[in-house]
């Protein structure tokens, strides 16, 4: 039996669905009104044709029962869970008469905008901030700015743009262009993308890379597939990843195993930065860091002896850890100094094709949009940005803990209302508790979004549902290629997350309603006009367009800004077209001026070379803590059937990964006499949360890792149980406000100390947590 | 002529999307499936802390080798092994799978009907 279809629309999949941040090319099959069923587009170069359990699972999320159809106003009181339907006209009244009225009492910056990780929103969110008049756009609740923030201001300030493992993703042939070379070596550094395709870089490339004869050294504190595959594994202690690559830079620079073309030419700095990775000796980093000093000499010696050609594909921990920046630049400089920049098989420079964005990224373009005042007010009120000048400079987000801080105590000045999207702060945020209290604070609040989750339950007054990628247009322009998004369906009145952006901002500022008179339509194809194409010509061309597909040559040598290789040879990277990087000086600043003008703008002092600090809470850091709560706990590992916190409620992906679970040693097992499957208290210095025990032998002894965004859709979503965010959401443990010094980095995510404690004869095991029997219309009749 | 399904366990990495694509193309509710994965964790031996990670699917009773896919022409292969991240699952005639094996190490050949 096959499935029933009567039309095939091609489109591209980026959230809401499978939620990710991949531009993977799809075929939605459609009957009548209905998507039936939708898979992955075998001619689409990004992914060749697969899909992901998330992908594939679409129509089980798109007609899901407890889809939000409809605008919803709360009556009763918040928490109650009791909402009306109200049409959209309603929905946007009453928004725009609220927000109004703070702007005309508190400012606009007394709303706070609020978005989840960046995918189709960065967008949407910044257009209706700034249209309102707000500086205050934000990822409310990610501590530290933990979402590659971090390592993308670090390679800004250092190389002046940004860089990401060559898989040929930016060449449209793929691994059959002859430019293209597969990396010698790739570090796969604190990521596991076997299990989803962070910062959009598709996993599974990793493995077509060591199908091509790629090699692998993976530095993680967990084992996995792709550790039992590499040549060489380096068990760190969680956080102290700074430390192992200034011991790396130590020991390729001590025995003169570095590229000197490359330094003397294209970098600056390299006696700085000798300096003080000697203070790195492999001895004291090997004590630091649980790592066997042999392991990180071997570690340097194969990615050094491979470089040119080699690779390091790194992950959101470095966003997450003490001084991230930092540590971010650490290896931003040990790429350098082996000369991987912009070469075949290694750290290719990214930037968008044909410099498409899809919303103004920088100073110069907001001015564009909004004029310099607007622009000055912005950088001036943004929160955090007297403290951190990085705020200024770099990137337009607040700094998160901050905006918890302010809108707990209204100073410097009152917040009164918040308008989320595609987020969950108050089941997500880094110390859950306190993400709710300063929600509940706010005299209003919008959430849109595709279900009922904590946060619509417990803070939102209106409601507004999204539609998914399957039930709208969009376009997607993150490093390659340029493509567009076709609706096939519509459900219900959800609405794309576009449309609502632009409406609103129309209704906020009538000079956005005069400049794109037909709303995001007309948005659309202004933000793709540098490509020389429209949504309806990508869509005459089959959908989308590769950065080389107008001027493929054979020359490894590309004088054009978004095709790769070794453009700072031939000035394509620099605005005035001199060779270089778009840096002060054109070179890799391996001691970075940058680093220390952007912090400079603030209060705090910013060091302009890689260093390591410890965790907020560690054995070295805090040790009185350490004394009662003896394991390190990672958090953030990823489920491939679930992306953050969605997909509990999809029965096809649930059942494959049904409980929220925390890995432990067999050790650590014996030690607490629990069993594999069994309901266990992990605690932390702010709380404790129920997981079920999951034996893994490849986690050092001192080391538990549990999944993150563990939320209970099938339990109680009225206050104050909120779907178990209280009692399974793993950052009820992690702290708040421990940001380190450029305002970015430094929260506990992946290096809080806890214990697990048995669960006792009789203890609560409340909420019941039993997906099976919920949305019984996908089980099989019990006859 | 008799067709088969080939496992590279060398890259099965375990992402799941063989089992869903399974679910989609077939209706299967919750509980059936015609393949499922399994996750096999094995220490590397008494001198080292490497430990294996391995994935093995498993065809089940309810894989036919998506006949009224392949036999509609919408495709050449069964939707597990069209949405195999790492193309570890190769679907073709028994004779040719047999000589692919012979240079394959670490595979399974399966003939689930």
């Amino acid at each position: 039996m096959s499935i029933d279809y009567d039309r095939v629309v091609t489109s591209t999949a980026w959230s809401p669905g499978p939620g990710c941040h991949g531009g993977c090319g799809v075929k939605i099959y459609v009957k009548g009104d209905k998507v039936v069923k939708v898979e992955g587009d075998e001619n689409h170069p990004y992914n060749h044709g697969r899909g992901c359990s998330r992908l594939l699972a679409m129509t089980q999320f798109m007609y899901h029962p407890d889809r939000i159809l409809y605008p919803l106003k709360r009556i009763g009181p918040r928490g109650d869970g009791r909402f009306e339907r109200i049409s959209w006209d309603e929905a946007y009244d009453i928004i725009e008469e609220k927000f109004n009225k703070i702007k005309q009492d508190y400012g606009a910056n007394s709303v706070i905008f609020i978005q989840g990780t960046g995918r189709d929103i960065g967008g949407p969110m910044s257009i209706v901030a700034y249209n309102y008049g707000s500086a205050n756009w934000s990822q409310l609740g990610l501590a530290g700015q933990a979402c590659y923030g971090p390592r993308l201001g670090a390679m800004s300030a250092i190389q002046g743009d940004n860089s990401i493992t060559d898989a040929s993703q930016f060449l449209e042939k793929r691994y059959d262009d002859p430019r293209w070379k597969a990396p010698k070596v790739i570090i796969v550094w604190a990521q596991d993308p076997t299990r989803g395709c962070q910062d959009g870089f598709y996993g599974n490339w990793i493995v077509d890379c060591m199908k091509r004869g790629s090699k692998l050294i993976v530095i993680d504190p967990r084992q996995n597939f792709l550790t039992s595959r590499a040549e060489l594994h380096l068990q760190l202690r969680p956080g102290t990843d700074a430390a192992i690559a200034m011991a790396m830079i130590n020991v390729i620079i001590e025995n003169d195993w570095y590229n000197h073309e490359f330094v003397e030419n294209w970098c600056s700095g390299f006696e700085e930065l000798k300096q003080r990775a000697s203070e790195f000796t492999l001895d004291k980093v090997a004590a630091l860091t649980w790592v066997p000093k042999e392991t990180i000499y071997e570690a340097a010696k194969m990615y050094a002896e491979n470089s040119p050609g080699s690779a390091i594909q790194w992950g959101l921990p470095f966003d997450q850890i003490g001084d991230g920046v930092h540590a971010a630049q650490a290896v931003n400089d040990l790429w350098a100094i082996c000369g991987n920049l912009d070469v075949p098989g290694g750290q290719v420079i990214a930037r968008n094709g044909y410099h498409v964005s899809a919303y103004p990224f920088d100073n110069y373009q907001l001015a564009d949009m909004f004029g310099d005042e607007f622009v000055e007010n912005v950088v001036q009120k943004r929160i955090g940005s007297d403290e951190y000048g990085w705020l200024r400079k770099w990137r337009c987000y607040i700094q998160p803990d901050l905006a918890i801080d302010q809108m707990l105590t209204q100073k410097p000045y009152p917040i009164r209302a918040t308008w989320t999207q595609t987020a969950n702060p108050v089941a997500r945020g880094a110390d859950v508790k306190l993400h709710y209290q300063a929600m509940m604070a706010m005299d209003f609040n919008v959430v849109v979004d595709l279900f009922h989750n904590a946060t619509t339950m417990s803070v939102a007054d209106i409601i507004l549902p999204a539609s998914t990628f399957a039930e709208r247009t969009g376009f997607r322009s993150w490093f390659e290629p340029v493509q567009i998004i076709q609706p096939a369906v519509q459900v219900g009145e959800c609405k794309n997350d576009w449309d609502i952006a632009c409406e609103m901002a129309a209704r906020f500022n009538p000079e956005f309603a005069k400049r794109f008179p037909n709303g995001f339509a007309d948005y659309m194809n202004w933000r793709l006009e540098p490509s020389g194409e429209t949504y309806e010509s990508l869509k005459a061309k089959g959908g989308w367009k590769w950065g080389d597909a107008e001027t493929r040559t054979e020359e490894v040598e590309s004088k054009v800004p978004w095709i790769p290789y070794y453009r700072y040879k031939t000035g394509a990277l620099r605005p005035d077209g001199k060779p270089g990087f778009r840096t002060p000086s054109g070179k890799v600043e391996l001691f970075s001026s940058q680093n220390v003008d952007w912090g400079a703008t603030g209060r705090t002092i910013v060091d302009p070379l890689p260093h390591f600090q410890e965790p907020p809470e560690s054995e070295v850091a805090t040790p009185d803590i350490f004394k009662h709560f003896p394991l390190v706990m990672i958090t953030g590992r990823r489920s491939p059937v679930f992306f953050h916190a969605e997909h509990r409620n999809i029965p096809w992906l649930r059942e494959l990964d049904p409980y929220p679970d925390v890995e432990i040693h067999p050790n650590v097992a014996r030690d607490v006499k629990v069993e594999e499957g069994e309901w266990v208290w992990v605690e932390s210095a702010r709380g404790r949360v129920r997981r079920k025990v999951k034996i893994n032998p490849g986690l050092n002894p001192k080391t538990v890792s549990c999944e993150h965004g563990w939320w209970l859709p099938e339990t109680e979503g009225r206050s104050p149980y909120l779907y178990g965010c209280f009692d399974v959401s793993i950052n009820n443990l992690v702290p708040h406000g421990t940001q380190a010094r450029t305002g970015y980095g430094g929260s506990g995510y992946k290096t809080t100390l806890v214990r697990i404690k048995k669960m006792g004869e009789g203890s609560p095991c409340w909420p019941p947590v039993s997906v099976w029997g919920r949305w019984p219309q996908y089980y099989k009749e019990t006859k | 002529m008799a067709k088969g399904i080939l496992v590279d366990m060398t890259y099965c990495t375990g992402c799941h999307a063989c089992e869903v694509a399974c679910k989609q193309e077939n209706s299967f509710p919750v509980g059936i499936s015609g393949i499922k994965i399994h996750e096999l964790i094995m220490e590397n031996g008494l001198n080292t802390d490497r430990v294996q990670f391995d994935y093995y699917p498993h065809f089940t009773n309810h894989c036919n080798l998506c006949a009224g896919r392949i036999a509609s022409g919408e495709d050449t292969k069964p939707a597990c092994c069209k949405h195999c991240g790492t193309a570890s699952l190769i679907y073709g005639e028994l004779d040719e799978l047999v000589e692919q094996m012979k240079d394959m190490p670490r595979s399974v050949l399966h003939k689930p009907v």
